[in-house]
């Protein structure tokens, strides 16, 4: 298959996922305002007797709402692969010439262009949280919630190929979803965890982008930057390694 | 020229084979027709020949491809509308086969070119703008019909295109159809259980019961080879074996009280019939069609359409043939 085929046909899979992103408005301003809520409630409830060294608990939960805003958006952009099972939308795609792949790939495209897109919208508005802002810990920041989002709508599309109603992957998706944000440090530090809970967070890739974008943006991590970015780079490989076998055996 | 041929092609679903050893061939040009009831493996066949299902065994070539061994090509080959819509209802019609040509590969100038002429053709240049959602079914139809053509595909399947439409959109689409193969050359496989639509449409006419081939042929001498018209009767039923002595009555169906007549020459030989028959409650005669022809190689009429039920098209497949 020739490189230009190949170029046409994920711009053909993106081209039909932003379409649909731009026309569910609701959905978009609902993922933005929802992880506002969390920091806003739990920071301000929590605030109160939490006391951290050197920054308020507002400022420190915010990167992990950062990873919460990616974790959700792209997990559930898997939901999509079953309606389009469901509306045999998936059947147009699967006849045409494009492999499964280049589908896949496109797919991983169009949900990380729409957390991508929700993600910044938060960082800005992170301003009025007391985040510290320099565009280099910015970059760096969205660079690796653009290779976390990569992983998890890999993570989203492996389960919307194997389920067969949005109401399953809904069950799925949450079941999958809810103990990686809360075991991920997104809401505590990670010292002086009680172990059960220090062995769950250190096998959870989600923790590492938490780390990663909370030292970059606020100087205070478990581990160096190189050490989460590669944690997170080898979870996304894998995930787009499985994506792309499940995409091939997936049936209509 | 065979554009399509297959061989022993089958199709096991657990205990269920819904695919036994289809062989056939479809000439380039052609209007091929398969008809049969619902859950008769029509559907199955077509996945197959579009490469969105493997077979079990047997072989089968698409434009002179391998359908297991060259499926990116056989898919390069073919168009496919299929029996429930596959557009997407948030896009509009037009973004819709925007996204097919990008996925055929269409250069952009000749893309936005066949996109005007298939919106023409279907009578849907003035709704392009408008999300699919908004269209209603005949349209959404036609829009899949334009979407099937855009790529000029040497291989069209249509899968019960006119399945719950109304008399005068599926006259519509009938017409769309017979345009097609003239204006642009496509060979065309069609499945239905609509006898008038086989009759009308095809060529020639495979007729598809528990998965296999029964008999294929044109409609015409599908209808000749059965001997004559139908009448139908409504007599008193002693009389019925007195007819078995003319042999111009060339069969003799009895079902709920009405006797079924395939006879030669009805023009000449019905008045002696009624002679014999005494009066009749009912008396109709009627040119012999495909349910006749279905009937006689079937032993049974086409059941008439079963409710959509719920899941994909394999639980319909699979449930439709359970509920036989």
């Amino acid at each position: 298959m020739s490189p230009r085929k190949v170029a046409r046909g994920l711009y053909a899979l993106w081209y039909r996922e932003f379409k649909v992103f731009t026309r569910e408005r609701s959905r978009v301003v609902s993922s933005i305002v929802t992880p506002l809520f969390f920091v806003l409630i739990l920071g301000g409830g929590l605030g109160s007797i939490v006391n951290l060294p050197g920054v308020g608990y507002q400022t420190f939960i915010y990167p992990g709402f950062l990873a919460m805003v990616v974790l959700f958006t792209s997990v559930f952009f898997g939901t999509y692969v079953v309606w389009d099972k469901r509306i045999d939308f998936l059947k147009e795609v699967l006849i045409s010439p494009v492999a499964r792949a280049t589908i896949f790939t496109g797919k991983v495209l169009g949900g990380v262009t729409d957390a991508a897109i929700q993600v910044s919208i938060l960082m800005l508005l992170g301003v009025f949280f007391g985040l510290p802002f320099n565009l280099l810990s910015v970059v760096a920041a969205l660079f690796m919630l653009f290779l976390f989002a990569v992983g998890m709508v890999s993570l989203g599309l492996v389960i919307g190929s194997f389920m067969e109603s949005p109401q399953g992957f809904g069950l799925i998706g949450s079941f999958v979803i809810f103990p990686m944000f809360l075991l991920s440090g997104a809401l505590y530090p990670l010292e002086n965890l009680p172990r059960w809970m220090a062995v769950l967070t250190h096998v959870n890739p989600v923790t590492y982008a938490v780390d990663g974008v909370r030292g970059v943006l606020l100087g205070a991590s478990s581990h160096s930057f190189i050490f989460d970015l590669s944690i997170v780079f080898l979870f996304s490989a894998i995930m787009i390694a499985l994506g792309t076998w499940s995409f091939n055996r997936m049936k209509v | 020229m065979s554009i399509i041929e297959t061989f022993d092609l089958t199709k096991v679903f657990g205990s269920l084979t819904a695919v036994q050893k289809v062989s056939f061939k479809v000439d380039a040009g052609e209007i091929f027709g398969l008809l049969g009831p619902n859950g008769a493996g029509k559907t199955t066949l077509l996945m197959m020949l579009s490469t969105l299902l493997k077979p079990s065994s047997g072989s089968a070539s698409v434009n002179g491809f391998d359908i297991l061994r060259n499926p990116g090509k056989v898919r390069e080959s073919i168009g496919m509308v299929f029996q429930d819509p596959s557009s997407d209802d948030i896009l509009t019609g037009y973004e819709n086969l925007k996204l097919h040509t990008l996925l055929y590969n269409l250069p952009r100038n000749v893309a936005e070119d066949r996109i005007r002429k298939v919106l023409e053709l279907v009578d849907l240049s003035d709704r392009k703008d408008d999300q699919v959602k908004k269209y209603s079914g005949g349209m959404r139809r036609r829009l899949e019909l334009a979407r099937g053509l855009l790529h000029r595909p040497k291989v069209l399947f249509l899968d019960e295109p006119t399945l719950g439409l109304d008399p005068q959109t599926r006259e519509h689409v009938w017409q769309y159809i017979e345009r097609l193969v003239k204006e642009e050359n496509v060979t065309i496989v069609v499945t239905t259980h609509y006898m008038e639509e086989a009759d009308r449409l095809c060529d020639r006419v495979a007729i598809i019961d528990h998965g296999r081939i029964v008999v294929l042929d044109s409609p015409r001498n599908l209808k000749n080879h059965l001997g004559g018209d139908v009448v139908r009767l409504k007599v008193d039923e002693a009389q019925v074996e007195k007819l078995k002595g003319f042999s111009f009555v060339k069969r003799i169906e009895r079902a709920n009280g009405i006797v079924n007549l395939t006879v030669e020459n009805v023009g000449r030989n019905l008045q002696e019939l009624l002679k014999v028959t005494g009066d009749a409650e009912l008396v109709e005669v009627h040119p012999s069609s495909l349910n006749d022809v279905f009937l006689y190689y079937t032993g049974r009429g086409i059941r008439p359409e079963a409710e959509t039920p719920e899941g994909g098209w394999w639980e319909r497949t699979v449930r439709a043939r359970l509920n036989r």
